[in-house]
């Protein structure tokens, strides 16, 4: 039986596209309502091939997988995705209508929601995303970036409480993913639960908890955000890199230079960094020469 | 050297639009560069090196003026497979530029296309294959490879073909951050060791900003800076794009008075410029 804490649970999860090497080997995850947490891995590593199976997309060759405390054997898809909203990678593996507002309506219309309250859900992702210019465009005249953004809209709209997106910052400019970290804030606040893949480090460590690593299918680490982005040897054979800010720390640290290697924000370098600068009167002298 | 690029006052309309996605754009660049080009979404930079590689005019229709020369040629004469010669792009959706039905065809492709002869071909796909570590996926269709995975094969299969001008548009977009080193690094040996032209449209700047010799803002169509990274990364321009960690803790130094001797770049410049400053200081 699943535990009815966790909203997603999988138990010796394991699965090979018929006939093929497995490419999730023995997969153990609890995850509890309201987490935010990062999946990372390098190129090939099984990210998407494992939140394929949190919307019943891939069912386990081995092994069981719990949504909300229901068996995904159990359930069809269209009845998880209204629970479970999956933003792809690619964007144009889920868009199909011919204009960006109705492809935000179309789920909740297969849902059965009411027309005004559809109305209201579609402009309130439109501005959400900043799409309300391109209401009537066809989304394949929207740029990548555009188009990642109207899906995120589409699946945001109907309100899920599980949101798994994959890679939702790639290709996107620094404004975008200023928005995409303002929607992670009002979706934690709204007790969601939200599971993204990503490369982006930088962009992960002021926004989620908790991060699970995955390498040649397994997993490799599920634990603190700060115990796995300051562990640099577990980085290293997940094909990762620590933050600009953790990296700084070990570099001094292997130059002699008595620095807690454990930090992750700017202002934790700059304590430390200042420290050392009064301990050798850098500060004083610096600010001499200024003035 | 001479300029292997050269746009003077270029305008660009697409048909059917009544705003410029190019207005004004002076630019000239020369081998051995690895400019890196940033700005906001629809800023024009895909549209610039659509006219770098002859995509427009040869495939968009609009209003294009101004002086262009690229490799010599002026896109508006020459045909897109003459301009593909001389100037590589490697898209932003990788899956768009692969076709073929193993990862060895789609590098040896365009080699074949450009008639080298069977056994040199060989070899070149061999190297490629090593340098990108993509061995063990040679006979795997390219469709049924990760994101991560196309991109480097797009990337590959383009850099196989050793062109003078080298396009990369978001590169690292879906590669994970040792792959997008390895490519970027790569980049930079390729323009170092045949002095090619890169030009790096990237948001990444953390990854990227350290490998350019040059960085390009642009805005609305517009190149609003232009100049050696360490300068242009401090400018007002550039906090519309998202400035790197490592500069941010430069900037913030120097508001505590402790000046560094110049704008790292990386990491580990960063720890340089400190220890040299904190020793020569400290005694």
């Amino acid at each position: 039986m699943a535990n009815k804490e966790n909203v997603i649970e999988t138990k010796n999860l394991y699965f090979a596209y018929e006939g093929n090497k497995y490419i999730l080997k023995n997969i153990n995850l609890q995850i509890k309502r309201g987490e935010i947490i990062a999946i990372l891995g390098e190129n090939g590593a099984g990210k998407t091939t494992l939140i394929k199976h949190f919307n019943g997309l891939l069912k386990p060759s081995k092994g069981e997988v719990y949504i909300l405390g229901k068996n995904t054997k159990e359930s069809s898809v269209a009845e998880l995705s209204r629970h479970v909203g999956i933003v792809f990678q690619n964007p144009d593996h889920q868009i199909f209508s011919e204009t960006v507002e109705k492809e935000i309506e179309f789920a909740m219309r297969n849902f059965g929601f009411d027309k005004s309250y559809i109305k209201e859900r579609v402009e309130w992702a439109l501005r959400l995303m900043g799409l309300e210019k391109y209401r009537n465009r066809s989304p394949y005249t929207l740029s990548i970036g555009e188009r990642k953004r109207l899906t995120l809209a589409a699946v945001l709209s109907y309100d899920p409480d599980i949101l798994i997106l994959d890679e939702p910052t790639a290709g996107q400019d620094f404004l975008q993913k200023e928005r995409i970290a303002e929607m992670m804030n009002l979706l934690r606040h709204r007790q969601k639960t939200v599971i993204m893949v990503t490369h982006d480090i930088e962009f992960i460590v002021n926004r989620v908890e908790r991060i699970i690593i995955l390498a040649k299918g397994e997993i490799l680490y599920d634990g603190d955000k700060r115990e796995v982005l300051t562990n640099l040897q577990l980085l290293k054979k997940a094909r990762l890199l620590p933050p600009q800010i953790t990296q700084i720390a070990w570099l001094l640290q292997d130059n002699n230079i008595e620095v807690p290697t454990n930090i992750l924000y700017i202002e934790e370098l700059l304590n430390e960094l200042l420290h050392l600068c009064k301990k050798v009167g850098l500060d004083e002298s610096a600010r001499r020469i200024q003035v | 050297m001479e300029n292997i690029v050269e746009l003077e006052n270029v305008y660009f309309r697409y048909s059917g639009s009544d705003e410029y996605a190019l207005e004004n754009i002076t630019f000239k660049a020369r081998r051995g560069e690895y400019i890196l080009i940033t700005g906001p979404s629809g800023c024009g930079k895909s549209t610039l090196t659509r006219v770098l590689n002859g995509l427009i005019p040869n495939f968009y229709e609009g209003e294009l003026k101004g002086k262009i020369k690229v490799a010599g040629l002026d896109v508006r004469e020459t045909p897109a497979y003459i301009m593909a010669k001389h100037v590589g792009t490697v898209f932003q959706d990788p899956e768009n530029q692969l076709f073929l039905s193993t990862v060895e065809r789609e590098i040896a492709f365009g080699l074949e296309n450009l008639g080298f002869p069977r056994g040199e071909m060989r070899k070149k796909v061999e190297n490629i294959l090593k340098m990108f570590g993509l061995q063990e996926l040679r006979n795997r269709a390219p469709f049924e490879l990760s994101g991560g995975q196309q991109q480097k094969v797009a990337i590959a299969s383009i850099i196989a073909l050793q062109p003078e001008i080298l396009i990369l548009d978001e590169p690292t977009a879906n590669l994970d951050p040792l792959s997008a080193e390895e490519v970027l690094s790569l980049v930079d040996k390729l323009v170092k060791e045949l002095s090619m032209l890169a030009i790096v449209i990237e948001h990444r700047l953390e990854i990227a900003l350290k490998y350019s010799t040059r960085m390009i803002i642009m805005d609305k169509g517009k190149i609003i800076a232009d100049g050696n990274p360490r300068e242009v990364i401090l400018k007002d321009e550039a906090k519309r794009v998202g400035i790197p960690k490592v500069v941010e803790v430069y900037r913030r130094l120097s508001l505590e008075g402790v000046r560094l001797r110049s704008v790292p770049l990386s990491p580990s410049e960063f720890v340089t410029f400190f220890l040299e400053e904190v020793m020569s200081n400290g005694k």
